[in-house]
Order: structure tokens, then sequence, then C-alpha cells
């Protein structure tokens, strides 16, 4: 644990802002809303993490349950009262997990996707070659000089739902004429969800893999499709060299609503669900809803918990693939869903793979599919088009 | 595997039962002082049912149980003093009803304050309910467990106890009772005109019983806040400038304070005014009564209204206020506690210069200051002192104070609110023995296995 937190940690007063959002209208931290236990809210995290260190409590099953249940969504650096540690928490989370992943103290389904990491180069322990299988039919080019490189991500490469995500983004890139291409196998995971599951150097790797390329070919402007990757390449690669000009694609589409894409009309009621990686990690709240407002006809209607109280899908900090938080009535997914069923929008707007995947599922398991669908923004824009 | 942990488990749940180390560790301490005990359960019901089957096993097996709430009360009230299980009460939350017509609300205990305060906010908009200064995730059950005050306090009634309309109650014997106008009809507006037995489980900290609903009467929530700021250096003169403005009835909320930090304010007693109105005329006239009260005193130069700028209103209008919670990192310790004394309005001076005295003494920092309950009756002064978490001499010496505070304040004539165990006993000493064997009694007949928070309102041997 770095001095720096380790001289910190006594100062959470585990007051339990943390847990709400600031509107206070229902736990918004999704680990304490699945589990209840104190001990999963972030204050008690910060407590246990000092008996921990302190020897007071050892490196039970259970501690690493609490500690891997994070989905690092950043709602307690939103909510905490202490100006002082606020800001780090999440760090300090990440950074117990490391200490965790050293002393190879971590639950199976952690074990399993950094070991999957580690051989294949993606969760989904599929061929490095199958990376660009998402991109089959819609003649994108390789990335040689075009101005932007489409940067897809694991779950864009490879999940049956993350690949029709990309492959709208790509095809509605593509329509507008935005000089772009991909890199397809090349393509090495963004080591964001590695970085936050704790293992520090796996992500190191990664990164220094992917700057690598980027930087042998030249790559200056990247789009990513995932807000996770979108992170990572912005706020961490710097650090490791890799110095880009970085957009989510909703930035981009934010841009081009403006002038150069020709509008088409989509009569519905639209709510958008923040990830957190676009939102609290990176302040970005207006793109996509600039992006789905300059559709006509659709009526944008706000969920209460919105923008930096947005609740998170629940699969943030490495959950989607490790699945410590599960599903059920309490888990962030299905409470999420159901809250934008009360907005009376017919359509859940997502910009990210992760929370499109989580969000999908939970409609089906709250058996809401009559009463809404997930889409991501590019599939809205494109539907308008039609 | 332990039969006990099997038959909660059969319960609530395996989800909501768990002995495991972790949560042993966080459930045996609060933020305060106080010394740590393990439980050797944590349990989260869901319902009163579930509640009620909790409470059964307990006292048929004599296990200790521990009502909870938010876990906020710093003073040591939810640490199982011996043992046994801790009842997390947080799973109960429901807003059950809001009759807009009457004015009340009923919500199950665990419900948190911020929750109803979001609900009303958007489902009644016209409708508040009186929250404490305690961080939004303190329950509304734990708040009345302890006697609790807060923001309207001064104008709507006293204590949040007194704003009670009607209880449900899991007694010991794992039975359920309805108190209050609930009892006899499916209305909750009313305790009176039936003989009150809520009062049996109010203000006890869960000794006698568990509180599971609450009905809670609402008040008028205008749309326009506004902030005044009284500042005066005659700490002597603070009774009377209090009076002036209360007598007025023109404020929601009053509250008095005095702080070291920022160091201009050294010396100086600060009095915050809270006014709400349903139109600019009426603001105007209400800052104006106000203004008047107190004009004397402004034009002998003796006092005046400190100017806010807009910044500083929006972070006073709001209830709660977070920066309360930020007075937990003035020693970069993450720690405070504090002895709420319930005392008359005139002990004001006596009660501050003994607080600047026993801080002198153990060279502590503090903040203290006092809010106005029930229109004057008393107020809820408080010595707030703030200590290191990683400073077990520091977290020793702020133990001291306190306890001496608790000493004093029931010297001067107050009495310790929501006290420690050790404050407790010091207010046992001094109450009439015919009091504390009433107390006894009523407790025996409620809880004959003693498996009510034990530990708490108890002389100690």
């Amino acid at each position: 644990m770095k001095q720096e937190y380790a001289d910190i940690i006594h100062r959470c007063f585990r007051c339990g802002w943390c847990k709400l959002p600031t509107n206070y209208q229902d736990f918004n931290c999704p680990a304490y809303l699945k589990y209840r236990f104190e001990t999963f809210s972030s204050g008690g995290r910060m407590w246990l993490l000092r008996a921990w260190l302190n020897g007071d409590i050892t490196t039970s099953e259970r501690l690493q349950q609490i500690f891997f249940s994070c989905v690092t969504c950043k709602n307690c650096v939103e909510a905490c009262a202490l100006p002082h540690i606020k800001d780090k928490l999440v760090d300090i989370f990440i950074a117990a997990r490391e200490d965790l992943v050293e002393k190879s103290a971590v639950p199976p389904p952690v074990r399993d996707y950094l070991k999957a990491m580690s051989i294949s180069g993606n969760p989904y322990k599929k061929p490095q070659a199958e990376r660009g299988t998402w991109a089959e039919g819609l003649d994108i080019p390789k990335y040689t000089d075009q101005e932007y490189l489409f940067f897809v991500g694991d779950v864009g490469s490879y999940d049956e739902v993350g690949m029709k995500m990309a492959r709208s983004v790509a095809t509605l890139l593509s329509d507008t004429g935005v000089s772009f291409g991909i890199l397809g196998e090349d393509e090495t995971s963004d080591g964001n969800d590695v970085k936050a599951l704790g293992e520090a150097g796996l992500y190191e790797h990664l990164a220094k893999q992917n700057i690598g390329i980027l930087n042998e070919r030249g790559v200056k402007k990247i789009i990513t499709l995932s807000p996770h990757g979108y992170n990572a390449i912005k706020n961490e690669y710097p650090e490791a060299g890799g110095n880009f000009e970085v957009y989510h694609y909703t930035q981009v589409l934010g841009l081009m609503m403006n002038d150069t894409m020709p509008k088409g009309t989509l009569n519905a009621k639209v709510t958008f669900h923040d990830p957190c990686y676009l939102g609290r990690w990176n302040d970005e709240y207006w793109a996509p809803r600039f992006a789905l407002g300059s559709i006509p006809g659709i009526e944008l209607a706000e969920m209460d918990r919105n923008m930096k109280n947005a609740l998170c899908c629940g699969g943030g900090g490495g959950n989607f693939f490790t699945d410590i938080l599960g599903t059920g009535k309490d888990s962030a997914a299905q409470v999420r869903v159901s809250e934008a069923v009360e907005t009376g929008a017919e359509i859940l707007a997502v910009a990210c793979p992760l929370c499109y995947k989580m969000l999908d599922d939970a409609v089906k398991a709250e058996d809401l599919g009559e009463k809404i669908r997930v889409m991501d923004v590019a599939e809205i824009v494109n539907e308008s088009r039609k | 595997m332990d039969t006990i942990y099997k038959k909660i488990a059969d319960i609530v749940g395996s989800n909501y039962v768990s002995n495991a180390a972790e949560e042993l560790y966080i459930y045996s301490r609060d933020q305060g002082v106080q010394p740590a005990r393990l439980p050797d359960y944590v349990v989260m019901p869901n319902s009163t049912e579930e509640v009620q089957k909790i409470v059964a096993l307990a006292n048929k097996e004599k296990i200790p149980i521990v009502p909870m709430g938010g876990a906020l009360v710093l003073s040591g009230l939810t640490i199982p003093q011996r043992g046994g299980i801790v009842l997390d009460m947080k799973r109960m939350n429901r807003i059950l009803e809001v009759n807009e017509k009457s004015h009340y609300a009923v919500v199950e205990a665990g419900t948190s304050q911020g929750m109803l305060q979001a609900y009303l906010k958007k489902h009644h908009p016209k409708l508040k309910h009186s929250v404490p200064d305690a961080p939004p995730v303190a329950t509304i059950g734990g708040n009345i467990a302890i006697h609790g005050s807060g923001h309207l306090s001064q104008s709507e009634g006293g204590f949040h106890t007194e704003m009670v309309t009607g209880l449900e109650v899991v007694l010991a014997s794992g039975e359920a009772v309805k108190l209050g106008s609930c009892s006899t009809v499916p209305k909750w507006f009313s305790r009176a005109p039936i003989p009150d037995l809520a009062g049996l489980f109010m203000g006890w900290n869960g000794t006698t019983g568990v509180i599971t609903k609450i009905g809670l009467k609402l008040f008028p929530s205008p749309k326009l806040k506004d902030v005044m700021m009284f500042m005066t250096e005659d700490v002597d003169s603070i009774t009377d400038i209090l009076f002036r403005i209360i007598d007025t009835e023109m404020a929601e909320d009053i509250a008095f304070f005095v702080s070291p930090k920022p160091a201009y304010f050294e010396g100086y007693q600060l009095i915050m005014i809270s006014v709400v109105a349903n139109s600019e005329k009426e603001m105007k006239l209400r800052l104006e009564l106000i203004r008047e009260s107190v004009r004397e005193y402004i034009d002998s130069k003796e006092a005046g209204f400190l100017p806010l700028p807009p910044y500083m209103k929006v972070k006073l209008v709001g209830a709660p206020q977070k920066n309360l919670s930020e007075f937990a990192d003035v020693m970069k310790g993450g720690g405070f506690e504090y002895v709420g004394a319930i005392m008359p309005v005139e002990s004001i001076p006596e009660a501050y210069r003994a607080g600047l005295e026993i801080t002198s003494k153990h060279d502590i920092t503090y903040s203290m200051g006092a809010r106005i309950v029930g229109r004057g009756s008393c107020v809820m002064f408080y010595y707030a002192y703030p200590f290191n978490r990683a400073d077990s001499k520091n977290i020793e010496t702020v133990a001291k104070a306190l306890e001496e505070t608790n000493e004093k304040a029931l010297e001067i004539g107050g009495i310790p609110w929501k006290t420690e165990i050790s404050g407790q006993q010091l207010i046992l000493e001094r109450m009439e023995p015919g009091t504390y064997k009433m107390m006894t009694e009523i407790r025996k007949l409620l809880d004959p296995n003693g498996i009510m928070n034990p530990g708490n309102w108890e002389v100690q041997s």
C-alpha cells in the first residue's frame, strides 16, 4: 500500500454519505445496495482496510469478496463529505486489491479473469485472430494513415452485444464520412479493468503493447467504443508514454450531429444511462445527450439519478467479467432498469458495451422487455436515419 | 454449523446474517471513542414478521439483541455490550404511507432521513419532515429510539419523539404491538387520546423493544428559504437575544454556535436563524421582524448581523449540512464525539464557559453550540471534540474530556442526551430512586430475560 494512502485511511469518519447519491433517493453504491452490510460500503471498506493493514483481521475470503465487489463507480467519491480523502477513495480500494493480488488472495472469478487476460489477452479466452471478426462484412479498413483509429476493446471485439454495438458505431462513422481505421487482430486489451482489479503489472504490459502498436502505426487520434478504454487511453496511457487525442464515440457523434450528419426522425421517449467511466470518471455528461437530443422526434426523459448521481449498472471495476455482485432484485442493473421504466421511456440508451449487456440482461431478468429496450446511442441514431 | 446461525438464516435468508470476522469487526464499534465489543451475529431483517421471529429466538435462547439504525450515534449505544445479535434495520426502509391531507407519514424504522426527504420532495413537495443534523443515512427509527432533535425542532414542537404519531414495536416476547391511533383505527394521526404507551420505547435506546414502524408528523415546506447570522461577543446576552428572536415566531430554526476556527470567529457567539416563506413579501416581513426584535443590540453596536455571501447561504439553508461531517477531519484524524446536553436556554452562558474550561484543561479543540428546541423550552447544547483515530493518546484525552463534560452538564442542570454508558451512570446516580425503580420494573415486565440492548440504562455493578 502506497504510503500516501496508508497515511490517510484512518481519516474516513464512516459517516455514510458515500452510500447515497447527492439527492439521497436510494442507496447508490452497488455493492452496498446488494449486500447491505456496513462492510460493503466505502466507509466500511476503509475501516476494514485499516484493520487489515494493522493485523486486526486476516486475509479471508470474505475480505476478498468485500474488496472485489467494489465496482469503482466513484459514487462515493462524488458523495463523500471529507474533501481531503474523497478523491482518493477508489484509488485506495484499487491499491488494496493490488496488495491482495500480490498475495494471490483473490476470489476465483478474479483469478480466472486475470489468468485469461494473461494467457489469451482477452477475458473470453478467444484467439487474438478473432479480434477483428466483429467488422466482417462492413468493409472497414485497417488503420494506415486515416484521421482516427477506432479502438474497440475486449467487449466490442468478442461479446455478442458488444460486437453489435461496435458494428453500429462503425457503420455510423463510415456512413457519415469519418476517416478511420481499426487495428483488428493487432489490437490489445486496453487494460482498464485489469488495472481496476489490482493487477498493475499486467495492466502495464497491456498498455505498453498497445502504445507500441499505436505509436508504430502513427496513430494520433483515437475514437473508443467503450468508456473503459477511453478512460485508460486518455488518463492512464500518458504515464506509460502513450499520448493521443482520445474521444469517446458519443463525443464524435455529438460534434457531427451539429452539422455534418444528415438527420432522420425517431419518435420515441428515451432515457439515457450515464456510464461511470464516461461520467463520474471523465466528467462527460452532455455529448451523448446532445447526440440523442439532436434527433427530431426524440423526447429525452431523465431518471431521478442521472449524471453525477447515476446508479452504476454494476459492471464496472471488473465486475462485468467476475460477477462478484451477481444478479437479483437488489443488483444495480435490475434496480436501474426499473428506474428507467419509471420515466415512461421506451428506450434505455447506453453508451458503453458493458452497460449495454448488463442492462439488457437486467431487462430480461425483470421481465420488462415489453416496456423498454436497451439501445446504444449509435444504434438509435442509425435507426432514426433509416 | 452453528445452530443459532442456521436458525437466523432460516428466518432472514443466509445472505442477511453474518458471523464473519469482517462484519463482527465493523459492528463492534462506532465512530466515537467508546471501546469496541464484538457481537456474535449481525442480522438484517426485511419485515416486522422477521424481527418478531428473531427476537423470539433471541428471547428463547437468552441472546442479547441490539437494534441499530444508521450506526451514527457516536456514543456507543449500538455497540453490543454483552455480545449477541446486532439487528441492522436498514433493509426495512419502505415508505408505507404519506397522508397529504392529514400531514403525516408512516415509514419502516430503517428508512433513512435522506430517503424520506427525497421522497417527499418528489411526490409531496409541499410537505417535509424534521431532519436531524446527522448525515442523511441516519434512520427515522434510530433517531426516535434516542430522542433526537433537528431542523424544525424550534418551530414545530420539539424533539423528534414529540413529532411521532404512532409506533409499531416488537416486544422481547416476539409480539408486535401498535401504539397510538393506529392501534384502534387504521390511521396513524395521533398518539392521543388513548393512554400514551409510545413513551415506553422512545429515548430508551432499544432497551424495551424494537421499533419497526413509525407514524411521523409532516410540516409545510414553503418554497423560499433564507438564513441570517447574528453575532455578538457577549455570551451573557445570548439568552435574551435568543428569546427575542424565538418570540417573534418568524424563524423556522435557530441555532447558536461558537468555534475557535476560523481564527477570526474566535470569541464570537453566532446565532444562525433559518427563515422560510411562501412569498417574497412574507419573507421580507419575517426578516424585518427578526431584525427589529434585536434592534436594541444593533443600535448599541453590541451586536449585529453578519453579511452572508450567496454561496454561504446556499450551504447554510440545506439540511442536513455536509460540513458537519467535515468536522471529523479537523485533526486530520477521522473522528469526533460530542456531549449533547439537554438544558434550559438560560444555562447557555454557563455551559459555554464550562466547555472552554474543559477544552483548555485538556488542550483539545472544539465546536460548541446549541439548537433551540420547542420554542425555547430547552436547548440541545453540544460540546464536540474531534480526535485523531490513529492516535490512541488523543482518543484517551478526548474520552476523558467527554466524561468531564457529561459531569459538568449535569452539574449545571442539564442532562446528557444519547449519552455513553458512563454518562448514563451519571444520570442514574442523580435520578430519583423511585424513577429508576419504575424504569427497572418496566424493563423487567417487558423484557424478563434482559435481552434488549443490555448494559444500557442500568446501574453497572
